[in-house]
């Protein structure tokens, strides 16, 4: 499978905190790629560097490339909004905008991107992102009622919808089970796979099962370091590094 | 393991996984010991003995099943994952093997008793020295697995030729006995019998050893030439 972007040598600070350290990576098209490492050592940020969501925190700084079919997104004149169309983002916590309603959340993407819309197509879009984001059935009735009045993983798939609907060709998903039950994170992975059929898919996760259970490739960071990257499955049953094998079987020394 | 890990920060996890490991060896050293005096039994041709070890078999019988239930825990319990998971699903495949060289032993016990009933057919020589390679193989397996040796657990492999060989040699004797005289038969054929059971006892213990290098490197040899391995 071909890569859809590919992190060269990209480093990143917290003001004088260097929280990753050259890191190289390939990130295959339409595959699922899983994030795992103990709390602070870089996951968050490092898919924060894959849209140049980083630099918006005041301090930081990126060093290296992110290529994106074949440019590297830290490019000079390349415009982040752009990008950051190309490479959506789902967050930790379920992030509705309090005031709007499901169907003004799933189109304000494309408001906010600038896409004009006729009140047809805006409900097409809106249905299209719903069906995609496994939320439609349970919503459909209800479109006009404030995106906060939905349950946790519906909010989260309601994000997701959001991402999707200003037609991204990469998702970014930073802990996007964390808070939510078991039921609605087995309904969110359940979904990634089916959106790994048309998009190119990174996942920050806590939750090695989960890592385990729907990605394709899993990326093991530790103190900003890439320590190993490979195939999900040897990842989980048979790792390279010593360090992965005693972060995944719960050891730490 | 040579290097050894560091502990789980989830120490009732890791007392577990300690805990299937003694279990395991336990009944490893129980079955080495059904062997031997399995074929004790029947060639000091001591019926008591034999009624000894089929008596035990329910022992054996008790830590496969507890056995069974400690890996069944660990799996759903602490969703396992890398060189433990492999640990605990070797675990299971260990026990099976044992459990079976248990059964095995009984059988050779069941025929010493049968035996013992009638005039020795001639002395054994090529079974008790099957036995001891078959009790070695047992022995080092699982002192492979303890220590996550390949060598060792390779060194048992290749000592199955060996076991092969005498049964080959046994088989071919008893033949000649048989096809002499009609009355040697069904001792003859009871006799092929334990030295087929000591030979099934060898290839248990080299499955025994293929899953240690499959514990220890991740890597599957079962059913592969051993040219190949």
């Amino acid at each position: 499978m071909a890569d859809k972007m590919t992190v060269r040598g990209v480093s990143a600070w917290f003001g004088t905190l260097r929280a990753l350290k050259e890191i190289d990576l390939g990130i295959a098209e339409c595959q699922i790629t899983a994030i795992i490492g103990p709390s602070g050592c870089g996951k968050s940020t490092l898919v924060r560097c894959l849209n140049r969501m980083h630099e918006v925190l005041p301090g930081t700084k990126v060093e290296g490339e992110v290529v994106l079919d074949g440019e590297n997104i830290y490019g000079v004149g390349v415009d982040p909004v752009g990008i950051r169309r190309r490479v959506g983002m789902v967050f930790q916590r379920p992030t509705p905008f309090p005031t709007m309603s499901i169907e003004d959340n799933v189109a304000a993407g494309l408001k906010l991107n600038g896409v004009a819309a006729n009140r047809a197509q805006r409900s097409r879009m809106v249905e299209r992102s719903l069906r995609q984001a496994a939320l439609w059935d349970e919503v459909k009735d209800s479109l006009d009622q404030p995106g906060i009045s939905l349950s946790g993983g519906q909010q989260q798939r309601l994000c997701i919808a959001r991402a999707l609907a200003v037609k991204p060709e990469v998702l970014l998903l930073d802990e996007p089970c964390s808070a939510l039950d078991p039921i609605s994170s087995a309904r969110i992975e359940e979904l990634l796979l089916e959106l790994r059929e048309s998009y190119t898919i990174v996942i920050v996760t806590h939750n090695m099962q989960q890592a385990a259970r729907a990605s394709d490739y899993t990326a093991f960071l530790y103190n900003g370091e890439l320590i190993e990257f490979g195939d999900t499955n040897q990842i989980f049953t048979n790792p390279t590094r010593r360090e992965t094998e005693d972060y995944i079987t719960g050891r730490f020394g | 393991m040579s290097n050894p890990q560091p502990q789980h920060t989830n120490r009732q996890y890791e007392e577990e996984l300690r805990g299937l490991r003694t279990r395991l060896l336990k009944m490893g050293g129980m079955v080495e010991r059904q062997i031997g005096d399995a074929v004790d039994s029947l060639v000091s041709r001591s019926s008591d003995e034999a009624r000894e070890v089929i008596a035990r078999d329910a022992e054996v019988n008790r830590m496969d099943i507890d056995i069974d239930a400690m890996c069944i825990r660990l799996l759903a319990l602490r969703q396992p994952a890398a060189g433990d998971l492999r640990f605990i699903t070797t675990g299971l495949k260990i026990n099976y093997d044992l459990e079976r060289i248990g059964d095995l032993a009984v059988n050779i016990c069941e025929r010493a008793l049968e035996l013992n009933e009638e005039p020795i057919l001639k002395r054994y020589i090529d079974i008790p020295r099957m036995a001891s390679i078959a009790e070695s193989m047992v022995k080092d397996s699982l002192d492979a697995f303890l220590r996550g040796d390949c060598d060792l657990a390779q060194q048992v492999m290749d000592r199955d030729d060996e076991v092969d060989q005498l049964n080959g040699q046994i088989f071919r004797e008893l033949l000649s006995y048989m096809a002499e005289d009609p009355h040697a038969i069904s001792r003859g054929a009871r006799i092929l019998f334990v030295s087929k059971n000591l030979e099934r006892i060898a290839d248990h213990a080299s499955n025994v050893a293929e899953m240690v290098v499959f514990m220890v490197k991740g890597k599957t040899i079962r059913h592969m030439d051993k040219s190949k391995q």
